[in-house]
């Protein structure tokens, strides 16, 4: 009942300091869904933009071009939202230079955990952004 | 333990225990004390426990009868379809069967039997002494309880549902006259009441009450999933609850939400529930996966690999799963375009689920798994889910959709994502955790036994079933012609079943044997590295003798001697110097120690509640409506009962000594209080309601030409402004009688609260002058019957909110709220909040929507 992949990383002492970006009061749990309340975003406002579009402009045979240049914008701008959170975890995951599984009991390790989940979800939602994406590529009318 | 000295040593914040035993006398009257007011009571005053480890027990044998019920009706229905044309059963009996075997195993079974265990594990894997809001588990119980014997019992009187565990109309309101889709409708709502009452106690309880230590790194991963999972509950029942009014009202007062001859669309359903519908998939699974987690590290015997890619996974899951819902409706006729954004959510959310199946594999590769029967049934359900989430992926393809839409295939698929993702990894957690209930192990071979029966019995049920679905055979046939190609495929999965069935007896035999003469489990059993298994063995009624501080993420592995300290009460609050139950309440991020939270102990008022909120809804279902209303006023009156006397006592002294020096306040208030989370959760699921019907309103307007109503007055615009404004005003009287009353300016206090009061009445009158003074008929057409939905919906919680002003006045008259005491007023604030969020938008829907188009 070893810990089996005891790890040799870890800073020096320092480790214990509590700075002012990693005091408690300066994170929050939401951090974590940025990613993913972004893709939920994009998702709602392709999928109402084309259904109100194609209920009640461009009728059962129209042309979905609109849409798929509103999609296109949609994405663009959820990209950069995700990169952008993507980029703020990732800076928080390299703290100080631990690598993971970042399970000390210290202000710094628990401010890289939430770096780093913030970053991983990051990642999937941007795919997850993509997958929705690619449908305007292919559609072209409401049928 | 031999890498602890690589690890630093831990936090200057953190606490280190007592470092000599406290004298034995001590300990002893400290043990007697903490005993008397964790006592559980004995004869019949034993159901008015509250206990999270009494209401988990009652919960789990209560979801696990469902279950065997739901089994049976499964047994009559393969009976049925052994041989062609068989009369085994009628069709009438098959749809009933049919529709209860489902409705049971998800809103009977795999939802409550999630909470059962989280109810019973999780303040003892948090070091809690119990959840914050015990009497709310209970309420939530005794509802789910009724509401399932009720919905159960419908079939001895042939008069269960028969519309599908999805009800869908016009079949259930032009085709069903009987009372079965009320039941359904009625029952099951009640009984979302409890879910979604569990989910607030959960949220509350992982973010509020873990041990002090417990960062957000540090979360056992059951917690994290099951965080996720309440979340979900808050946002996935309650649009179902929404299309559960609709449909009830259609079917009551011919109101015709779903009839298209009347401007309504029966498409709507199918939005609600499937909203509703896909997630609910989610929250079976992920809590089943959750168990996973905890038994894969511990037979291990290694930490979790990839912490981090499983809490992406529990979240990623949870978002992703609400963007699935339209993969149910392929087949509606819907758009190209919405189709193929539905198939790629559906196909994203494989990314996650694989990445947490991943990091389960790579633990095991990385440790010595040892054998046992928990591991099997974990084992077993990984490679069942995996097959079943293949097929998923192959329906969730639109074109290979619309062969297989309602089809044996799927029923096949589903069957192996359940049994898969949620019904074996249960099983494993019966053996795992089973020894913490009873203090008793489980038979090893007896456990052998049954997982490979089951296996052989599911897979020769269920793998057939992918062929006959394939060949074209419906399901929810009550009977097929021969010579089709599905006769022997059908006696295949029959005999099946029979088989899974027998493996199940053997489980259940192992369950239920006498367990007397065998020896008590040694405490922690199975080597495992999280706090609940801290428990001793028989366990004691205080959950945990005193409540460590800790260092890691398996604290059992981590912290030498942390057995011995937590036992000799060396750590937080080992004593129970007033008689009062008493937990910790810790910071969100950092689990630092913030309050000592006074639980409130036996009742039979949430039993007395229960029964009486059950009366409402089981009287509604036949119309009796006086009864049905009258219970509905007495339930209404025992919950204030409930809340006057058990919520937001003021303590005897201000600050009490926790142990080791730390002093904590026993009263918090606003953001700080635990009743605020909950009134905000609440609020949240409570809003999301709302929202589904405000979607009804759009959905309409996006699928009619004509909504609104062309030529109808609509609600005018007079009535609805004045209504928003009173309102308004209310709630901003509200606010100043919040800040009044912290000032203790008892007089204007007092004004301003009975002014709120008397603007929530005329604000409620004028908004239905509205619709009312327009001569507005619901009966006539879905526009009026939508904007009739809005404002009652709206009137009514203005309702509930002149009821808490009034409260709040009353509480301060009776000396229970003050100044520095003001939990009440704090919360009836955040509850008027979401009320003026409500009326604005009821005001400019129903008034300025017509407006603009």
């Amino acid at each position: 009942m070893s810990r089996s992949n005891g790890h040799n990383h870890g800073d020096p002492p320092s480790e214990m300091d509590e700075s002012h970006e990693t005091h408690e009061t300066n994170q929050s749990l939401m951090m974590i869904t940025a990613g993913p309340s972004i893709w939920a975003a994009h998702f709602l406002a392709s999928y109402v933009t084309a259904a109100v579009w194609c209920a009640k402009s461009a009728g059962r045979d129209g042309s979905l071009t609109a849409v798929r240049i509103a999609i296109a914008v949609f994405t663009l701008l959820a990209l950069g939202g995700i990169a952008a959170a993507g980029w703020y975890g990732y800076r928080r995951h390299t703290y100080g230079g631990a690598t993971t599984p970042h399970d000390f009991d210290t202000p710094r390790d628990r401010h890289r955990f939430l770096g780093f989940a913030t970053l991983l979800l990051a990642g999937l939602s941007a795919v997850a952004t993509i997958f929705v994406a690619v449908v305007a590529i292919f559609v072209e009318t409401c049928h | 333990m031999d890498s602890n000295q690589d690890r630093p040593t831990t936090h200057p914040e953190d606490i280190e225990p007592l470092p000599k035993e406290p004298s034995k006398e001590l300990q002893r009257a400290q043990e007697e004390r903490l005993l008397k007011a964790w006592k559980t009571p004995t004869g019949w005053r034993y159901w008015s426990a509250v206990n999270n480890s009494e209401v988990g027990l009652w919960y789990t044998t209560a979801a696990f009868g469902f279950f065997i019920f739901g089994g049976a009706l499964a047994l009559l229905m393969r009976t049925q379809l052994a041989f062609p044309n068989n009369d085994f059963l009628t069709a009438e009996q098959y749809n009933q069967i049919f529709t209860l075997h489902g409705s049971v195993m998800m809103f009977l079974f795999a939802v409550p039997i999630f909470e059962a265990f989280t109810i019973f594990v999780l303040p003892e894997m948090m070091g809690a002494r119990d959840l914050p809001f015990p009497r709310l588990s209970a309420y939530g119980f005794w509802c789910y309880l009724l509401g399932g014997v009720f919905v159960c019992g419908s079939i001895f009187f042939n008069a269960a549902p028969q519309g599908g565990w999805f009800m869908y109309p016009p079949l259930t309101t032009d085709y069903q006259p009987g009372v079965g889709a009320d039941i359904w409708l009625l029952g099951l709502t009640f009984i979302e009441l409890a879910s979604i009452a569990a989910a607030v106690e959960i949220i509350v309880g992982i973010l509020k009450c873990r041990p002090p230590g417990m960062r957000v790194n540090l979360i056992p991963l059951y917690a994290w999933y099951i965080l996720v999972v309440a979340g979900m509950i808050l946002f996935a029942f309650p649009p179902l609850i929404a299309g559960d009014i609709m449909l009830e009202v259609e079917r009551a007062f011919d109101w015709p939400f779903f009839d298209a001859t009347r401007g309504g669309d029966p498409l709507l359903w199918q939005h609600l529930f499937w909203i509703f519908g896909h997630p609910e998939v989610y929250i079976v699974f992920l809590p089943s996966i959750a168990l996973v987690a905890m038994i894969v590290p511990t037979f291990a015997r290694t930490p979790i690999v990839g912490y981090s890619w499983v809490v992406l996974a529990a979240v990623g899951t949870g978002f992703l799963s609400f963007g699935l819902w339209v993969h149910h409706m392929f087949t509606t006729g819907l758009p190209g375009v919405s189709l193929g954004l539905f198939s790629a959510a559906s196909e994203a959310v494989a990314i996650p689920t694989g990445v947490q199946i991943f990091c389960f594999l790579a633990t095991l590769l990385v440790g010595h798994t040892t054998r046992s029967a928990s591991m099997l049934f974990v084992l077993g359900g990984l490679i069942t889910f995996v097959i079943g989430g293949l097929t998923g992926v192959m329906v969730a393809l639109v074109p290979f959709d619309f062969q297989a839409h309602d089809t044996y295939f799927v029923v096949s698929h589903l069957h192996y994502v359940l049994v898969g993702g949620t019904l074996f990894p249960i099983i494993g957690g019966f053996y795992y955790f089973f020894p913490l209930a009873t203090s008793k192990k489980l038979s090893e071979k007896l456990g052998m036994w049954a997982f490979w029966i089951m296996v052989v019995g599911f897979n020769t049920t269920f793998f057939p079933m992918h062929l006959t679905g394939l060949r074209g055979l419906p399901r929810r046939v009550f009977t097929y012609p021969g010579g089709l190609g599905f006769d022997g495929l059908n006696l295949i999965s029959t005999i099946g079943s029979y088989i899974l069935a027998a493996g199940f007896l053997i489980f259940l035999w192992d369950v239920l044997r006498p367990k007397r003469k065998q020896p008590v489990s040694e405490r922690n059993p199975w080597g495992a590295g999280t706090l609940e298994w801290l428990a001793e063995m028989p366990d004691k009624p205080w959950g945990v003798r005193s409540i460590p501080e800790i260092d890691g993420r398996y604290p059992l592995w981590d912290q030498p001697n942390l057995v011995r300290d937590v036992d000799q009460g060396r750590f937080f609050l080992p004593d129970a110097e007033e008689g009062k139950r008493e937990t910790l309440v810790t910071s969100v991020i950092d689990a630092r120690p913030t309050q000592c939270l006074r639980v409130p102990g036996p009742t039979f008022l949430t039993l007395v509640a229960a029964l009486f909120t059950g009366g409402f809804f089981i009287l509604s279902t036949f119309h009796w409506w006086t009864p049905a209303i009258v219970s509905g006023v007495a339930a209404v009156v025992a919950i204030f009962v409930w809340i006057w006397t058990g919520t937001s006592v003021i303590p005897e002294k201000e600050e009490k000594d926790v142990g080791l020096g730390i002093k904590l306040p026993l009263y918090a208030t606003g953001a700080e209080s635990v009743g605020w989370w909950a009134m905000f959760i609440t609020m949240l699921g409570d809003f999301t309601a709302f929202v589904s019907l405000v979607f009804g309103y759009f959905f309409y307007w996006t699928s009619r030409e004509d909504f609104p109503l062309p030529g109808s007055p609509g609600p005018g615009i007079f009535w609805p402004l004045l209504g928003g404004g009173l309102l308004l005003a209310a709630w901003v009287l509200t606010l100043l009688a919040r800040r009044w009353n912290k000032q203790d300016r008892a007089g204007l206090f007092y004004t301003a609260i009975l002014t709120a009061l008397g603007l929530s009445v005329s604000g409620g009158l004028a908004l239905t002058a509205g619709p009312w003074l327009t001569g507005m008929d619901p009966t006539a057409h879905v526009y009026p019957a939508t904007v009739w939905l809005l404002v009652i919906w709206t009137v009514l919680h203005v309702l509930v909110g002149g009821m808490l002003q009034l409260y709040c006045a009353a509480r301060r008259i009776a000396g229970k709220m003050s100044g520095r005491y003001d939990i009440d007023v704090c919360n009836v604030t955040l509850y008027w909040h979401f009320i003026a969020l409500t009326v604005f938008i009821t005001v400019a829907v129903i008034a300025g929507f017509p407006l603009v188009v």
